[in-house]
């Protein structure tokens, strides 16, 4: 049992990169970003291929995370400057993703085996070979990278390029009347995150031992449902705050889809689950308002009677 | 000198569908330094195009635009910014609301100048962002920190002025940024606008629906109708116009009655 909680927690850290990168464009871009499902499977799947053929794991984590910012590039080229709506040139990327992840791998998947005669050395077995378990050497490389990325993220928001990226999610009209040019802001803010999102995906096909092409489906709505639980369970104001609160997030997420899966449900039913989550989590701000009102007439009603 | 310069600017909308529209017609316009113009005209006579044609929102079929000395006729919005401070009409246009007072101040303090990985403020600026603020009077200056969501209309668009005034403009455009405002609100705001435009003797263009306030401000009076400039008052005439006498010089110019459009204007 303890085992399994510290996967689910290594897994939160590596997927929090993720949900970052969702967090990134939907609440601080205001632009829902669907690109992310192809750009999680092209950092797995760069990663995989260069680790698999025996290259330096840390370089070919890093050109995954390049090879995601290029998809995050054409999702906002489709958008600024070929006037295609956001969702849509989402989707385009995300499907386009397919067919390239196919050809960076030459196979729909390639298994990385930790162990064993046909072992390749993966970003974690550095830490491994100081004499680490594996799980511990996962959970503090993660641990690192998430808090490495972390910080440069909050100190890139934090500087006059950030400032007006914010600022482009917030009122686009505003930041170009004060020479601000958004086009080249939103693009330059996408590579970011689906540099992220690529990363994480590279982190975990090297964790879980394979990449495959179908490991991205869900990712938009597993990323959602972390920053949503971050934000419903947490609520923080100070951005340093939020950046932790969706690792938090995410590990939690982890944590109830593990329980969920010991508790015996079918690991199919598990994307019906989510998307039912999720939906919940977004309809909450409603229920609560009706809760409210509900129990100010009944206070109302019973004022009255008294 | 000529500081803003609009010649035989052409501006369709929709050209070849059913919807197409001639917005300006061979516009000339000339601003001089420290010209303070109120815009006026009817709905739909273009003033909104003229002024989005000189912020580069929209470009214009044919024409040049000149803005001290710079031909910016190609220039994109952000670039021309470097040479303009606008307010719009709408509050919530002008500023960010989930950004902070200083926030903003800070980004529209790097108007025309090269954003980098530097910190987006410093405390220098703060203190000058204090001092911009307390010029109006509205206990802004102790609330830096405070969303700009909070602030009221009025608020908002003083904000907005001082924005657009941070980093001095070569031509201060303001569309209808008081319309949105309750009457005792409007001319406050009016008067906060002027009192910077005084002080930094900024070329202005004003647009305003309201007959009274475009003759009581500014030195320049320009009346557009069906995307052409029909009046320009400027000089004594100016300084001495009340609304009988324009309404009279507007019969002059104009083969159809004043009435139609006064509806509009006052
Ligand atoms: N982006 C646009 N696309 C199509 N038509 C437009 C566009 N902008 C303005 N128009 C049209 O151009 C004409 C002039 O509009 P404009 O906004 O310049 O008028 P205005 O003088 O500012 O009027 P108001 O006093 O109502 O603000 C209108 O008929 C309008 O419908
Ligand atoms: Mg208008």
């Amino acid at each position: 049992m303890e085992l399994i909680i510290q996967g689910a927690i290594s897994l939160g850290l590596l997927w929090s990169l993720m949900t970052i990168g969702v967090f990134m464009t939907f609440r601080i871009l205001n632009m829902p970003d669907l690109s992310v499902e192809g750009t999680v499977i092209l950092g797995a799947a760069t990663a995989a291929r260069l680790v698999s053929n025996g290259h330096n794991p840390f370089m070919a984590t890093i050109m995954a995370a390049l090879v995601g910012s290029i998809g995050g590039f054409v999702t906002g080229f489709l958008h600024t400057k070929l006037k295609i709506p956001p969702i849509l040139s989402g989707i385009l990327t995300m499907v386009a993703s397919y067919s390239i992840v196919i050809r960076i791998m030459g196979t729909s998947n390639i298994a990385l085996p930790p162990h064993g005669p046909t072992r390749v050395v993966s970003v974690f077995t550095f830490l491994q070979e100081m004499g680490l378990t594996r799980q511990t050497s996962i959970m503090v490389f993660a641990a690192i990278v998430v808090i490495l990325m972390g910080a440069a993220y909050y100190f890139f928001c934090g500087t006059e390029i950030g400032s007006a990226v914010r600022a482009t999610g917030n009122n686009r009209q505003m930041v170009a009347a004060q020479g601000v040019n958004t086009n080249a802001m939103i693009i330059m803010y996408l590579m970011i995150s689906n540099g992220f999102v690529a990363l994480s995906g590279a982190l975990v096909a090297q964790q879980q031992g394979f990449a495959s092409v179908d490991m991205g489906v869900g990712t938009i709505v597993v990323g959602l449902a972390s920053v949503i639980i971050a934000e419903v369970l947490f609520n923080v104001r100070r951005f340093w705050a939020r950046l932790l609160t969706l690792v938090a997030g995410s590990i939690i997420y982890r944590l109830i889809i593990t329980l969920v899966l010991e508790l015996g449900m079918p690991a199919t039913d598990l994307r019906l689950f989510l998307a039912i989550t999720v939906v919940i989590a977004l309809t909450l701000p409603l229920i609560r308002e009706k809760l409210v009102k509900a129990f100010e007439k009944l206070k109302a009603r019973g004022g009255r009677s008294r | 000198m000529t500081m803003l310069n609009v010649a035989h600017v052409d501006k369709t909308f929709n050209t070849g569908t059913p919807l197409e529209s001639h917005v300006l017609r061979s516009v000339n316009m000339s601003l001089h330094k420290g010209d303070y113009a109120t815009i006026i005209g009817g709905n739909g006579a273009g003033k909104s195009t003229l002024m989005n044609i000189v912020a580069g929102t929209h470009l214009p079929d044919s024409g040049t635009i000149t803005i001290d000395g710079h031909n910016v006729t190609k220039l994109p919005e952000f670039k021309r910014a470097a040479y303009l401070g606008r307010v719009f009409q709408d509050p919530m246009v002008g500023t960010a609301a989930s950004m902070n007072i200083e926030e903003n101040l800070a980004l529209a303090y790097r108007r025309g100048k090269r954003r980098g990985f530097r910190w987006y403020i410093s405390s220098k600026e703060r203190d000058l962002y204090r001092e911009r603020l307390s010029d109006l009077e509205l206990g802004l200056e102790s609330r830096l920190t405070d969303k700009v969501g909070l602030l009221s209309g009025g608020q908002r668009q003083a904000l907005a002025l001082i924005m657009a005034t941070l980093q001095e403009p070569r031509v201060l455009l303001l569309d209808e940024h008081t319309a949105a405002l309750d009457p005792k609100t409007a001319p406050k705001v009016l008067e906060i606008g002027n009192k910077i435009i005084k002080k930094y003797n900024l070329t202005t263009m004003m647009v305003t629906h309201n007959m009274k306030d475009a003759i009581r401000h500014g030195n320049r009076l320009i009346m557009m109708k069906a995307g052409q400039i029909v009046l320009d008052i400027s000089g004594g005439e100016k300084k001495n116009l009340t609304v009988e006498h324009l309404i009279a010089r507007f019969n002059q110019v104009s083969d159809e009655d004043f009435d139609d459009d006064a509806a509009l204007l006052v």
